[in-house]
């Protein structure tokens, strides 16, 4: 999913520490929040804006486009429920360590009403100069600019490097699509990639992938029919096997998820797979000319 | 989280799935005692959260207790796949007649539990897949309806295998991956015994670690992961580090870019000392971090590597300070702070220690992998 300037955003779990300062962020970013939720706060307002007891509440009395995630990680199966069944077609869920089958339950009741999902355990999206959703540095002008590369990332951390790096080498970013670090996320490599080939703002496409699950192999298939150049980074290929990264998603078991495997998916789709984040100037220049 | 075999097999039976009698012992004296109330012949098995004990030597059928005594003998205290195998499950043997594979797992690509199941068992499943893939039915669910009889009928008759409560025993392994938030429970060799009735010979299960805030009892009964002792103290500390063989020590925020970090090292002809994540929620702990990554004997230089998103690097940078002015190290640190806070960080880091950051991260490696060559030819 990408967000824009228009989008109207409900965040769940607006009245919390996290939840209030980076709603705040947000907003002066100029995202359009227009609600948040908290049962026992139900009523008054917060950050500037209602806030209401469920996303069904909120919808009726204000309406809303996306809903944001900060929600403790147990509780995000029915927070994610309500949401759908208030009518939200699109969900951002930045919780880290929501149990697998909490997320395969609400991604089926996604899927059943026709809503999409990024995450769990993004770190969210930006569209440069316009908006924001999660907790990514998009006011950092050295790291956000608008420009013409899609970026896509399994890592918050990571894909504020490149962003950077971008940004240094005179490019800007059409988005920014975090995708999450948890083995099942509802917008996958691939997914974000049909996205931004069929973005009329994005000309090229920055894909950094990570060791574990075949999400990157997945996507290699596509970018060879696509017409817009694709760039990608993988991160873990100094990583010993069996151990979790950080990530619960980066984890390589046998010879599943492997860098290798990666990397020449990547290759023989024709994508340039970069040893150094530090190379993503030179590979677009001589991609884009 | 990993389970052993005796740990395992009591959810099986939870949910209605038979499993032979047995008893778990830590001696060669237990498991002749168990032998003996359980009668002979017996099967005694080597228990470590990993397959392949089989092909390591660590399962053995013996008919009588003192044949019992000397494999449990020769069993306790083997190595297998890095673990050292502390109790043997000494089980009645039983009249097998036919082996199956079964499973539940949460699969990634269809976002959703698959069941599988082979007549063939008694191999691993990637055997199974690659030798006789038309042999192994997979059955994807969906989560919302759970997994019906019908459709555990329908898979079996597309392998031709309804003999039985086959049928049963899946619905009810599917039970139990859900009420014990599995990632994955396996059961191979699933056997028809020579009067009809099935029973589960082996089980694999491993536990969500997501799913372990709300299963503590269960996560008790599950085997820690093998931990070095710095690793351990991290865990304690709620960080992520993962020791590993090398000479740099690193300090960085974020999985994605630690992994990285580590990645440019080695594309640099370096070697890391460490994982350690201190992004996210931890992006406080700087100080208890650098005392773990500076505490491990083979570190001989530090690369501090921040990109501030989420977590701000004027913080960590002050608590890395905080750290550093306390513990006086003497190793050589290299730094590359960038992103939200860089201003403030690197203001702070010429005040207090007298150092600028380089100004790429690729420039900070390749400074620090010289500091450690230096190092390691002078020592």
């Amino acid at each position: 999913m990408i967000v824009r300037g228009a989008d109207r955003v409900l965040v769940q779990g607006i009245t919390g520490r996290q939840g209030t300062y980076w709603a705040e962020r947000m907003q002066a970013y100029g995202t359009g929040i227009v609600a948040g939720l908290n049962p026992k706060k139900a009523g008054t307002e917060h950050c500037g804006v209602p806030v209401f007891a469920t996303a069904r509440d909120a919808m009726r009395e204000v309406g809303f486009d996306i809903s944001v995630f900060f929600i403790p990680p147990l509780s995000v199966r029915a927070a994610a429920q309500d949401a759908i069944e208030a009518g939200c077609r699109r969900l951002v869920i930045l919780t880290e360590h929501v149990p697998v089958q909490d997320v395969m339950e609400l991604l089926a009741m996604a899927r059943a009403n026709g809503a999409a999902v990024v995450g769990p355990n993004t770190a969210g999206l930006v569209t440069p100069s316009e908006c924001f959703v999660g907790f990514m540095p998009a006011f950092e002008r050295d790291i956000f600019r608008p420009g013409g590369v899609g970026v896509i990332s399994r890592s918050g951390s990571l894909g504020t490097l490149f962003c950077l790096n971008l940004v240094q080498a005179g490019f800007g970013q059409s988005a920014f699509i975090g995708i999450g670090g948890d083995p099942i996320v509802g917008t996958t490599t691939l997914d974000a990639l049909q996205l931004l080939d069929a973005d009329d703002r994005t000309d090229a496409i920055m894909m950094i992938g990570e060791i574990g699950g075949t999400m990157e192999e997945d996507a290699a298939e596509d970018a060879r029919a696509m017409s817009k150049p694709v760039v990608a980074y993988i991160a873990g290929r100094a990583s010993p096997p069996g151990k979790k990264m950080g990530h619960a998603g980066a984890i390589v078991m046998g010879d599943k998820g492997t860098y290798a495997s990666k990397r020449k998916a990547l290759e023989a789709a024709g994508v340039e797979v970069l040893d150094t984040p530090s190379e993503v100037g030179r590979a677009l220049q001589a991609t884009l000319g | 989280m990993n389970f052993e075999e005796h740990a395992a097999k009591p959810l099986l039976q939870a949910a209605g799935i038979a499993i032979p009698r047995g008893r778990l012992a830590r001696s060669a004296g237990e498991a002749a005692a168990a032998a003996t109330a359980l009668g002979v012949p017996v099967v005694v098995k080597a228990q470590a959260p990993t397959g392949k004990r089989g092909k390591a030597g660590g399962i053995r059928t013996v008919d009588d207790t003192r044949a019992v005594r000397e494999a449990a003998r020769a069993i306790l205290g083997m190595e297998i796949a890095g673990h050292r195998v502390e109790a043997v499950l000494v089980e009645e043997q039983m009249q097998v007649a036919a082996e199956y594979y079964a499973a539940v797992l949460s699969d990634a690509a269809s976002k959703g539990p698959l069941v599988m199941f082979s007549p063939e068992g008694g191999m691993d499943v990637e055997e199974i897949a690659a030798s006789m893939p038309d042999r192994l039915g997979q059955a994807p669910v969906d989560i919302l309806h759970g997994f019906t009889l019908d459709a555990a009928h329908e898979m079996l008759e597309g392998l031709g295998a309804e003999e039985g409560p086959l049928a049963e025993t899946l619905v009810a392994l599917y039970r139990a991956y859900r009420d014990n938030d599995a990632e994955l429970l396996e059961v191979n060799p699933l056997a028809r015994l020579a009067d009809g009735r099935l029973v589960a010979l082996d089980c694999k299960f491993v536990l969500d670690d997501s799913g372990i805030q709300r299963r503590q009892e269960l996560a008790g009964r599950g085997s820690p992961e093998t931990l070095t002792a710095l690793e351990a103290r991290a865990r304690a500390l709620g960080l992520r580090y993962i020791e590993l063989d090398g000479d740099i020590g690193v300090l960085a925020n974020g999985a994605g870019l630690t992994m990285t970090t580590m990645d440019v090292i080695a594309h640099h002809g370096g070697q890391p000392a460490n994982f350690i994540e201190i992004g996210g929620a931890a992006y406080t702990k700087a100080k208890p971090a650098l005392e773990l990554v500076l505490d491990n004997p083979r570190v001989k230089c530090l690369l501090v590597n921040f990109c501030g998103a989420f977590a701000r690097t004027d913080v960590m940078t002050g608590g890395l300070l905080d750290a550093w002015e306390a513990l006086k190290p003497t190793v050589p640190v290299f730094f590359s702070v960038r992103g939200t806070g860089s201003t403030e960080a690197r203001e702070v880091l010429r005040e207090r220690l007298g150092v600028s950051p380089y100004e790429t991260m690729d420039g900070a490696i390749v400074a620090a992998i010289a500091a450690a060559r230096d190092a390691g030819a002078s020592s």
